[in-house]
């Protein structure tokens, strides 16, 4: 009897505890949507209903640059990485050879220092040999911050891989290359999936690396931000993010769900 | 003949596989940390052009009060971060880990659903939230537990606030991992004993989960030592980083070498922390990759 009055005195403790952790994660969110269609232009309180905002955000172009800047270089950056990333885990799970612990090294070099010092260091290369700042310098930067996670999330998945199937195919006479394309990359698409979504989001949601790494011309969607914090920003940017932000869920929400329905459905078999 | 068919079976598709990364690594993250180094020992000329002659005063200027305490107050404010993320982090994780593996998963998609998003805009938000006229300020004077508004923003706290709120699932990842491969038997067994609750937690559950501890305790650290745009927004400019200084040499004040000699002094930091953290039995490979 006291057991159980004690476990339901712990369950209860837990669910508000776990709510309270919520509340302190969703709370910024919930004021970015609601503040987008806030009658008043300064952020302090809720005065009334508007769509202003996102009739605003709308024609505000620099905004909307900035916001197609980001994700240009999250999708170049992201491309180039996992084409990189990926081989370089088939070829460091395969073979062994002299220097590899040597890339190993540089390779966890952008996860365990603080991002300022990689960016810092590429912007002083970057103009040691006269590389024009902008989309193209930040692109770079972004994909050297990425392949180590793409190469991390490509390995873990590969490390149940059972190398005999590759010999099997090799011996029934496919070639190399058909090998890596017709075996090897369907077995490990799931982990360079995971890798490249990582890797996406890393870049979308970049700052430091950026701020180094871009000119004064080409500036992305959380640089635009940071410009504007100075003069204040306006509702409209909370209106361009609340797009962003239901986007995002509604995307993470439909591919966890298929995720979660596809392991139900291995777990059965 | 077998030197040849082996060259052709093995270092072909092994140079082809590697090089790519091998010359993307050397050229964007070896040369340009060696560049740093060699710069942060070189001047600046009248119009903040580096001058290649050696000299120590950039790492001189790093034992400048205004820099120690500058460098305090980013070690007082890392180490805040951290502990409180272990506070929070440590019974969510737990939670997670005792509920069904749905409700599970549902926590765990609720969790990340906010990193997904804007950072920036999401830290800049709090600002509403916590200014002189904002929500809380409101709440708390009708719950009576202040009279006045108090001045929250551009304080060291609301930065720490807003370093948890940027690093918490970096503390809540690790510490679920460890939880979960907990031996239930064994905190059974401890009770059977006639272990206290608080005492099996002490000697039986903290040891086993302290791995999990120290990983995401370096996960949240580090980061926190650079990320200048969490003071930037949250502290106004009050509450300096090592990170901040770093930003202004190269933004503002042009002291290309003595920026890099500050972010030399964060690596030997990092490297310390890291060291101490394999030292003490941890693995490299449960660090930053999520």
């Amino acid at each position: 009897m006291r057991r159980r009055r004690k476990n339901a005195i712990k369950k209860h403790t837990s669910r508000v505890f776990s709510a309270l952790v919520y509340l302190f994660l969703y709370a910024p969110i919930a004021v970015v949507i609601l503040f987008s269609f806030n009658t008043s232009k300064r952020n302090v309180l809720f005065e009334g209903f508007t769509l202003d905002w996102y009739a605003k955000m709308a024609g505000n172009t620099a905004l909307l640059e900035s916001f197609k800047n980001t994700l240009l270089v999250a999708g170049i950056s992201t491309a180039i990485a996992t084409v990189i990333g990926t081989i370089t885990a088939i070829a460091m799970f395969r073979y062994k050879f002299r220097g590899k612990s040597i890339i190993d090294l540089l390779l966890y070099i952008p996860v365990v220092i603080p991002e300022i010092v990689l960016g810092i260091a590429l912007l002083s290369v970057f103009s040691l040999v006269n590389v024009p700042l902008g989309l193209g310098s930040m692109i770079v930067a972004h994909v050297t911050f990425q392949i180590p996670f793409i190469v991390f999330t490509v390995r873990a998945r590969l490390s149940g891989f059972d190398r005999s199937i590759e010999d099997a195919a090799m011996d029934l006479g496919a070639n190399r290359i058909k090998v890596l394309t017709g075996i090897t990359i369907p077995i490990i698409a799931p982990g360079i999936v995971s890798g490249a979504v990582l890797a996406f989001t890393l870049s979308i949601d970049d700052i430091i690396i950026s701020f180094f790494t871009t000119g004064a011309k080409s500036t992305t969607f959380p640089l635009k931000i940071m410009e504007l914090v100075r003069s204040g920003v306006s509702p409209d940017v909370y209106a361009l993010s609340t797009i962003i932000i239901l986007a995002t869920f509604v995307i993470v929400l439909i591919s966890q769900i298929t995720v979660y329905r596809a392991n139900k459905k291995s777990v059965k078999l | 003949m077998k030197q040849g068919s082996m060259f052709r079976k093995k270092t072909v598709p092994l140079l082809t596989m590697i090089s790519p990364v091998t010359a993307w690594l050397i050229l964007l993250i070896a040369l340009p940390l060696l560049y740093m180094l060699v710069i942060s020992f070189c001047g600046t000329d009248d119009s903040h052009n580096i001058v290649f002659r050696f000299t120590l005063k950039n790492y001189a200027k790093l034992f400048d009060p205004t820099i120690l305490s500058i460098y305090s107050n980013s070690l007082i404010i890392a180490l805040l971060t951290t502990v409180i993320c272990i506070l929070v982090a440590y019974p969510f994780a737990y939670i997670m880990a005792s509920t069904t593996p749905f409700r599970k998963t549902l926590m765990m998609i609720f969790l990340m659903l906010p990193f997904w998003t804007n950072s920036v805009i999401r830290l800049y938000s709090w600002r509403t939230l916590l200014g002189v006229n904002g929500y809380i300020n409101i709440l708390l004077m009708k719950i009576g537990l202040i009279e006045a508004p108090i001045e929250m923003l551009f304080t060291r706290g609301a930065v720490v606030l807003g370093m948890v709120y940027t690093l918490l699932p970096f503390m809540v990842l690790p510490l679920l991992t460890v939880i979960d491969k907990l031996d239930g038997g064994l905190i059974e067994a401890s009770g059977d004993l006639g272990a206290k609750p608080a005492q099996t937690f002490l000697h039986v559950t903290l040891p086993l989960t302290a791995p999990g501890i120290f990983a995401g305790s370096i996960m949240v650290f580090i980061p926190c030592l650079g990320y200048f745009f969490v003071s930037n927004l949250m502290g106004g400019g009050t509450s300096q980083l090592i990170g901040n200084v770093i930003s202004r040499q190269f933004k503002e004040a042009f002291n290309w070498p003595y920026g890099a000699a500050l972010a030399i002094m964060l690596i030997l930091i990092t490297l310390l922390i890291v060291k101490i953290y394999t030292k003490t039995g941890g693995s490299i490979d449960d660090l930053g990759v999520m």
